[in-house]
């Protein structure tokens, strides 16, 4: 039982005058606290604090991060094509008789060029995986196509130790993300060419798209045309417009 | 730390909403009429997803922490100075809570007895609302890393599951705040005063057992004895 102690009614009058006093600076500061992160200075076109505390998170959850824990994975009976969100990058014409994918080096230097076939000779690995998407909704869908750890496995000779991330962008470059190495070597993180046994549509990201339920589809780029390796974050899309650049789940 | 909710929860429905715009899954018609004023920004694609979504994301997954600290400061709290045992109620309390509520509700005359600090009634809310203030977080946190913290997206029955625990709970607090505010107005000025400060200020007559007996339905500002516990 807490101590219960009796005081004058003027002593009274005079803590909780004091007390809403307290209370009173309290809620005003903080109002003008918050009123003070709705005018901060944007950063990547989100408020300084709250794109910090994006950063903060990054940092805790990526560190948390483990390459052997997998996303869970379902039957392919609960598997439906994933509905249609967004068509960044995706305006321009599909080429897909002329369609490559360059890949680059961390200082821009040309690395190698694939056809769709290069891609298809990997190993063939298929996941019935939640996709998730940013603004809230979730589909369990299909995925087909090659490891990106084993398509990096192709280049890895020739790369420096300190790459970090991995930029990617559609042929016409309108639409770009960026994705830490971690997540690029999951082994759920694939280059998916096909879903369902048929080659993917040209709106869900054909010839060739990022698939992995270890972030949000906002990462998932489709149609890729051209792959660097950097030794820091590069250009991200949505980043760039306010989101958190980590978007990992 | 009570205080604290008020605008941090505040923060999280507002902020929330912004999120819960963006893909309004749960058909709940009240929200109609702004889900029509969000949809022409919406399709204005970057712009309008942008001002609206990822701001709301922002703060939402900044404010979630400062909750989550509050929240675990109060549950510690509680914990150290022994006061759940006000809050959790003993099962005579939980048998008069019908009581106290029809007496509420004006359906039953005679005022249900005293039981310490908080009635049956209060309890039983009390104790929800800590527990509900633990669901949401943990569907929060569910919600926010469902790959990294499968567990707890299982435990939840799935994301789409966790998702509309969440939502619900939310609608829970804005139902359990409505009926707070009127309690709070219904039980006067000097149970305002006590939230606050601390103290009340009880009737000097059956001063024997102070803490016991406090009066906060008597009227008239008679200048009487003080008593409280010093917490916040």
């Amino acid at each position: 039982m807490r101590e219960v102690e009796e005081i004058s009614i003027e002593d009274y009058k005079k803590r909780s005058r004091r007390s809403f006093l307290t209370g009173g600076a309290a809620a005003a500061a903080g109002w003008f606290t918050f009123r003070n992160i709705q005018s901060a200075e944007l950063v990547d076109r989100a408020p300084g604090p709250l794109r910090a505390v994006h950063e903060i998170n990054e940092s805790i959850w990526s560190s948390l991060f483990r390459e052997d824990h997998l996303a869970k994975e379902y039957d392919i009976s609960e598997a439906s094509i994933l509905r249609v969100n967004g068509r960044h990058g995706l305006r321009s014409e599909l080429d897909l008789a002329g369609w490559q994918l360059n890949v680059l080096g961390p200082d821009g230097e040309e690395l190698g060029t694939h056809t769709l076939d290069d891609i298809k000779a990997l190993p063939w690995h298929e996941m019935n995986i939640e996709h998730k998407c940013i603004e809230g909704w979730a589909q369990v869908t299909n995925w087909q196509g090659a490891r990106f750890s084993d398509f990096l496995a192709l280049y890895e000779d020739q790369l420096p130790d300190d790459i970090s991330d991995v930029y990617m962008e559609t042929p016409d470059g309108d639409y770009y993300v960026s994705v830490d190495m971690a997540t690029m070597r999951h082994p759920q993180t694939l280059l998916a060419y096909d879903n369902f046994g048929e080659p993917i549509r040209e709106l869900n990201g054909a010839p060739l798209r990022l698939a992995t339920p270890l972030k949000y589809g906002i990462k998932q780029i489709k149609r890729i045309g051209t792959i660097q390796f950097l030794r820091d974050r590069g250009g991200d899309y949505w980043g760039e417009r306010g989101y958190d650049w980590y978007a990992g789940l | 730390m009570h205080w604290i909710n008020f605008p941090l929860i505040t923060i999280m429905i507002w902020s929330g909403l912004r999120i819960y715009w963006a893909e309004q899954e749960f058909a709940f018609g009240i929200l109609d009429w702004e889900l029509f004023a969000f949809f022409p920004d919406g399709f204005n694609e970057a712009l309008g997803l942008d001002r609206k979504l990822a701001r709301g994301l922002a703060f939402h997954l900044s404010f979630g922490w400062l909750l989550t600290f509050n929240g675990a400061a109060y549950l510690a709290y509680l914990a150290g100075t022994g006061g759940w045992r006000q809050l959790v109620p003993t099962r005579d309390q939980l048998r008069r809570v019908p009581a106290v509520v029809l007496h509420d509700l004006g359906l039953r005359k005679e005022a249900p007895p005293k039981d310490g600090h908080y009635n049956g009634a209060q309890q039983l809310t009390y104790t929800v609302v800590i527990l509900m203030g633990i669901v949401i977080v943990a569907t929060g946190f569910a919600l926010f890393k469902p790959v990294q913290l499968s567990f707890l997206v299982t435990m939840f029955g799935g994301y789409e599951s966790a998702r509309l625990i969440h939502f619900s709970t939310t609608m829970l607090f804005v139902a359990f705040f409505a009926v707070h505010m009127i309690q709070v107005v219904r039980a006067g000025r000097r149970n305002f005063t006590s939230m606050v400060t601390g103290y009340e200020v009880i009737d000097i007559a059956p001063a024997d057992e102070p803490g016991s007996s406090p009066t906060p339905d008597s009227n008239g500002e008679s200048d009487d004895m003080v008593v409280g516990t010093s917490n916040a």
